[in-house]
């Protein structure tokens, strides 16, 4: 029973809430992860992210709702036998190998000690693997960390803030990595501070603000949703610069070129309307909406919506 | 039952790797050799052998030493992993909380235990060595003495996880075991010692106080130890329970016994309520 891989589990939140006093941490979360998917949680610190995970993992008990895992009760053994996690802040033992790190949790998790090798070359610390982890470097921690979570292709991946301590390179490997797991079954759920360092890599993307979920779906769909504006840039001869302002607005930048923002709408109209106009035009860039900017756009605060200060 | 085994194995290396083994065996031999060197100079007047007088030193400063030890090995078990977060690695796997406890007491066991019989192997060879009277050795108590001393170790060990189950900063837990090394070992003796000079010949002294010290695993192991050599029984000025039934037989250590069990049970209790 204890190595069996527990594939095609799920993830179930259901208005869950959890306050710590005067704090709502969460305040009637519903979420899902379905097999195979991954669903990035954004928020800013303190949003809640933590807070979910530690429900799930059934160390604290929501005060309504009901968190499950794969149809059971979170938290519960069989429950835990499906998951794996990986916490915002861990310090394994400096004098403990990182092969001997891996292969605790192994053991811990019922999977076969052969598994921790793979798990290790899986996140690139096959070559420093018989080194203590006190030598390692942050990123290797957190790859370390990662090793952990993934060995014996877990059901179920909790991560909390994983891609924090990566430089840019190895955010891509993980992503990569978690690709693979999702590939095969996995659901995962991640938190992470922003949109940008997930690299549009996770199938749907949910933002708690406060406590409160104010987004969930896939990146596409928020960016649509968020109704942000485009970015047009055109790059003219300097002769026609000042016409072309005038025609189409927007402000002139090095004296060469023309920025318009306009709706996702009208950039279509807008495009083929500088299209048709006479004279030169050495290019046309199209900015859409970063996703910082997406992602400022759900989780700033409004005014007047907050339950707290 | 395999995870309890791992959680038990890297206990131990860490041990290892941490040098408490080097450290508290080195602690251990040390201060074993300097009572056996201690006791062969005054061996002149003593018509026993150097090794019957060793033990009896030895098991006086094993009642200090060991409970510290332990106290200390112990005491970060539960606080400092939730210090380094990896107790909510730890939970968060399938592993019962009783089988992360018992593993982590099986591990401390083994260093503690590794510590005690290299010192007093290398204390009773020395007075052996040093003892000019020949005669049968006897190696009955020295085993004793041996295997009591790991079941006081046990008892501390217990205690401090008490301690490291019911704070959540690790230096709170230091805190407590150094106060609890000082209740235990020290202040219990003193306040016992007083309450026997304040009441004379008294009920206290005759009804009440065995059962005190029998309570007390540290003084239980000091009875057992002690009802070999009544000279150091003396010495401790706790002659008054040598004629006692309670200090005579085996079932003295039930006390220790009981500690360990109920210290660990509660430690258990205090780790479910833990929220990493
Ligand atoms: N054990 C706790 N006691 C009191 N407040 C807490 C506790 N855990 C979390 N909080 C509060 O709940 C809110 C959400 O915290 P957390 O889930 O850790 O946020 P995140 O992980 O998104 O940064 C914060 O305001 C935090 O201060
Ligand atoms: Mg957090």
């Amino acid at each position: 029973m204890e190595g069996q891989h527990a594939m095609n589990a799920s993830v179930d939140i259901r208005s869950v809430s959890k306050s710590f006093g005067a704090v709502h941490a969460l305040d009637q979360v519903s979420l899902s992860v379905a097999p195979g998917e991954t669903l990035a949680l954004l928020g800013h610190n303190g949003a809640g992210k933590t807070t979910l995970f530690r429900i799930l993992l059934g160390f604290i008990a929501p005060d309504g709702g009901e968190a499950q895992i794969g149809g059971l009760e979170a938290g519960s053994r069989q429950a835990r036998r499906m998951i794996s996690y990986l916490p915002e802040n861990v310090a394994f033992p400096k004098t403990l190998t990182g092969r001997e790190v891996v292969e605790l949790y192994a053991a811990l998790k019922g999977v076969a000690k052969s598994e921790a090798g793979q798990a290790l070359e899986k996140v690139g610390l096959g070559e420093a693997a018989s080194r203590c982890c006190g030598t390692y470097s942050k990123g290797m921690r957190q790859r370390l960390g990662l090793a952990q979570a993934i060995v014996g292709s877990p059901g179920i991946l909790l991560l909390d803030e994983p891609t924090s301590g990566l430089d840019p390179l190895s955010r891509q490997d993980f992503y990569q990595l978690i690709a693979d797991l999702a590939g095969r079954g996995t659901a995962v759920l991640l938190s992470s501070h922003g949109l940008s360092e997930l690299e549009a890599r996770a199938s749907r993307v949910a933002i708690l603000r406060k406590g409160k979920l104010v987004a969930d779906g896939p990146l596409g769909n928020l960016q649509r949703d968020a109704r942000l504006p485009t970015r047009i840039r055109v790059k003219t001869a300097p002769a026609d610069v000042e016409t072309l302002h005038r025609e189409f607005g927007g402000r002139r930048i090095n004296g060469a070129s023309v920025e318009v923002t306009c709706d996702p709408d009208e950039k279509m109209a807008i495009l083929a309307a500088i299209h048709q106009r006479p004279g030169a035009i050495a290019d046309i860039e199209l900015i859409p909406p970063s996703l910082d900017e997406v992602y400022r756009h759900y989780s700033a605060c409004e005014p007047g919506k907050e339950v707290r200060s | 039952m395999n995870a309890l085994l791992a959680i038990a194995r890297t206990e131990a290396r860490l041990g290892f790797r941490n040098s408490w083994v080097l450290l508290s065996t080195v602690i251990l031999t040390l201060f074993a050799v300097l009572l056996v060197l201690l006791g062969s100079g005054a061996s002149g007047q003593v018509d026993a052998p150097l090794l019957s007088v060793s033990i009896a030193s030895l098991s006086t400063l094993s009642v200090y030493l060991i409970p510290l030890i332990a106290l200390l090995l112990s005491f970060d078990a539960i606080a400092g992993e939730i210090d380094r977060g990896t107790l909510q690695l730890v939970l968060a796997t399938p592993i019962p909380r009783w089988q992360l406890l018992a593993g982590k007491f099986l591990g401390h066991l083994a260093v503690l235990s590794i510590a005690i019989i290299v010192s007093s192997g290398i204390a009773a060879a020395l007075a052996i060595a040093l003892d000019d009277q020949g005669g049968a050795q006897p190696l009955g108590d020295l085993a004793a003495l041996t295997a009591t001393s790991i079941l006081l170790g046990a008892v501390f060990i217990a205690i401090g996880y008490v301690a490291s189950a019911s704070v959540r900063q690790t230096g709170t837990a230091a805190a407590l075991a150094v106060g609890i090394w000082l209740a235990a070992v020290v202040l219990y003796d003193l306040a016992l010692l007083g309450g026997l000079l304040a009441s004379g010949e008294g009920v206290f002294a005759r009804s009440v106080f065995p059962w005190l010290l029998l309570v007390n695993p540290a003084d239980a192991f000091r009875l057992f130890n002690m009802s070999a050599t009544d000279a150091s029984l003396a010495q401790a000025g706790l002659g008054s329970v040598s004629g006692s039934p309670l200090a005579q037989g085996a079932w003295v250590l039930a006390s220790p016994v009981a500690w360990t069990l109920a210290a660990i049970l509660f430690a258990v209790v205090l780790l479910r309520r833990v929220r990493p």
